[in-house]
């Protein structure tokens, strides 16, 4: 993929740790039908800025990542939606905030803006005002008889975020289900823009509260990679026991909930207990029971005190003493299986397409980790197992939130065995540059791209939740289910609103 | 799964002991409910959750406030699905523009006497988020709000004093 990104483009200074090479419009178009032939070239973002297109691309076998770019003065480029599915959404909102055209393509509604802001396209460099008197949002038409449509939300039954679905069924069964998002769009992208790295910093560990160290993590080491500083040792470690810590209290409280939502409260309740136990150890050793603001740009901001490792230790052992008894139930009760199982397959195929990742990806064939592909320290040097399963049902994604417990606790382990002394932050270069940064959240795979100045303010930051990839087989999944089942499906998923409304 | 019953009905609740009422909450809400509503409602209160914008930070712990450590329901509280069924709104987040409406018909759907509680850091005027075209501020910039609880996000012991020093107003 290097070279033929190479060959099409000039590689531009600057971008660490993966290249980036400029491109003209001929040459973006012809990557489009290039990637029409390579199905394992997947999108890992695309993104915007003033009058500039970015699109970052991975060569799922080789692991290689690069990013192409492409000026469009006229505020037009060729769109990617047509031959990666994932890109649509992403294009959707360019128009919106930035008001860059994506030459044909197939969905061009608004997605993010829903007439409600005082401005128009927010990003650009000059928003013009309202339109006023906002059309009512085009819904896909539905034709068919026996067809009734039920719309949900954006306020929902349960302590949930907001969002609106619309299903659209004969008698039970979902025929179609379309998603309209955007309703917690805070203008975090714009927010970011302008302000120092450690104002950036609080943001980012704000774009989704459940991911908050995961986004940190990826935030400050894209800063680190666009700057060229280094982290101390210790930091690095300390920060993989919060993304860890992150990982199996999410794991477990969807666990739980996924039980629930088959309305099987023994598991919720098991697992909520867990889940608090996990909350307050972080608590105790970082502050903070979701470790917000605890990763930033040059290290950590609190080290683990010295009755730290005992308190994870006793955590580890009861999580140990209990959770198999657990999975068992999970396992042995058909009233629950019979719920899981078969319910809102996603196939590999699509999974492939739309480069979903995280426990959506893994549970349907698709086993990349950003933990290991690309991989970044301290995992390199840990053994852990990335898990993965077939069925793409619901049984499938509990599957993989399971075995990725056992491996956080066997990481855990072996991080406080090797946590290595010293300090745990440093000061960033003073650098310009552009720098890019994967990280594995319990969600699936963030990408997060920023632009910095030499006086250390960002220009321009872009945060990829895992749930713009997850999101539009949601929809997938859910086709030919009963009505009852999507609350099951849904949180088997557990997508990000905020993540991806920003 | 019944040895695991069993030995929690021997070893007795996990609950944690009950945070008595916020001291600011109860004087702050006593002032503003009349009698009426205070006989009307009784020692119950059902409660309806308005995501308006939030990072879902909130929403985690207010969720923890129904795990069997905090119990919330042994103070006469519970959630309900529907802002019809409501007494109060506990509202988080930010409103975002395109919240705005959504958070306006929840509350003008929600029958008197009704409360609304801001939880968390954005919710009291925009937050982190303030400033930003996206937002129209905190709660009491859509609806009036009788109680705010602090925090980014709130602890769930911070949430339930503040909740039980409602039920205390309204006894
Ligand atoms: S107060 Fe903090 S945790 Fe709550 S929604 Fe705002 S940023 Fe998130």
């Amino acid at each position: 993929m290097l070279d033929h990104l190479a060959s099409i483009g000039t590689p531009a200074g600057n971008h660490r740790p993966f290249p980036r090479f400029d491109l003209d419009r001929d040459a973006w178009a012809g990557l489009i039908t290039t990637l029409a032939e390579k199905t394992d070239w997947s999108l890992v973002g695309l993104w915007a800025d003033t009058a500039l297109v970015h699109m970052a691309l991975r060569e799922d076998l080789a692991g290689t990542v690069a990013v192409v770019s492409l000026t469009c003065p006229e505020g037009r480029f060729p769109s990617v939606g047509g031959v990666r599915p994932s890109a649509i959404r992403l294009e959707r909102a360019a128009q919106d905030l930035f008001g860059l055209m994506a030459e044909s393509l197939v969905d061009p509604r608004p997605w993010l803006d829903h007439d409600s802001w005082p401005i128009r396209l927010p990003l650009s460099a000059d928003p013009p005002d309202p339109l006023g008197n906002p059309e009512p949002y085009p819904f896909l038409p539905i034709e068919g008889a026996g067809l009734h449509q039920i719309p949900v939300g954006p306020v929902h039954a349960g302590i949930i975020e907001p969002g609106h679905f619309r299903f659209t069924c004969n008698g039970e069964t979902v025929v179609r289900l379309e998603q309209r998002l955007g309703y917690v769009h805070k203008g975090t992208e714009w927010l970011m823009g302008g302000r120092s790295i450690g104002e950036v910093a609080k943001l980012a560990a704000r774009v989704s509260g459940d991911s908050t160290v995961a986004h940190s993590l990826a935030f400050a080491r894209a800063v680190e990679a666009a700057t060229g500083s280094a982290v101390p040792e210790r930091a690095v470690w300390l920060r993989a026991l919060m993304a860890e810590l992150e990982r199996l209290a999410n794991h477990i409280g969807d666990i739980g909930a996924i039980c629930n939502d088959a309305a099987f409260a023994y598991m919720l309740a098991e697992c909520g207990l867990l889940r608090e136990k996990i909350l307050r150890a972080a608590d105790a050793c970082f502050g903070h029971r979701l470790m917000m603001d605890r990763v930033v740009p040059g290290g950590v901001a609190v080290d683990l005190p010295d009755a730290g490792r005992d308190t994870l230790e006793s955590l580890l052992a009861e999580i140990r003493a209990t959770f198999p008894g657990l999975v068992k139930t999970y396992d042995e009760k058909a009233s629950l299986q019979d719920r899981t199982v078969a319910t809102g397959r996603v196939g590999p195929e699509l999974v492939r397409r739309f480069g979903a990742g995280g426990h959506v990806g893994r549970a349907s064939g698709r086993v990349l980790d950003a933990r290991r592909d690309p991989g970044h320290a301290p995992y390199d040097d840990l053994e852990f197992e990335v898990p993965v399963f077939h069925e793409g049902d619901v049984n499938a994604r509990v599957w993989v939130r399971i075995k990725e417990v056992e491996a956080s606790l066997g990481l855990i382990d072996q991080i406080l065995e090797r946590l290595p002394a010293g300090p745990i932050r440093a000061s960033l270069n003073a650098t310009a540059g552009q720098g890019m940064a994967l990280v594995e959240s319990f969600r699936g795979e963030i990408m997060t791209w920023v632009e910095v100045r030499e006086d250390g303010v960002v220009t321009r930051c872009h945060p990829r939740d895992p749930s713009w990839f997850q999101w539009p087989l949601l929809e997938a999944a859910i086709e030919g289910n009963i009505v009852a089942d999507f609350p099951l499906c849904n949180k088997s998923f557990n997508c990000s609103y905020s993540g991806h409304d920003l | 799964m019944l040895k695991t019953i069993a030995r929690n009905l021997m070893r007795g609740p996990r609950t944690m002991t009950g945070p008595g009422p916020a001291e600011a909450g109860v004087e702050e809400l006593a002032s503003r409910l009349d009698r009426a509503a205070r006989t009307r409602l009784g020692r119950s209160l059902s409660i309806r959750e308005v995501d308006a914008g939030s990072c879902n930070g909130c929403e985690l712990e207010i969720h923890a406030l129904n795990n069997v450590v905090y119990d919330l329901e042994r103070f006469g509280l519970r959630f309900v699905a529907s802002p019809r069924h409501a007494d109060v709104l506990l509202v988080t987040g930010p409103v975002t523009g395109n919240m705005r409406d959504a958070l306006f018909r929840t509350w003008d759907a929600t029958p008197d006497p009704k409360w609304v509680v801001a939880v968390g850091g954005c919710a009291l005027d925009g937050g982190l988020f303030k400033g930003s075209y996206g937002i129209v501020g905190g709660v009491a910039a859509v609806i009036p709000v009788d109680l705010h609880i602090p925090g980014c996000p709130p602890r769930p012991i911070d949430l339930l004093s503040g909740l039980v020093a409602l039920v205390e107003a309204a006894k």
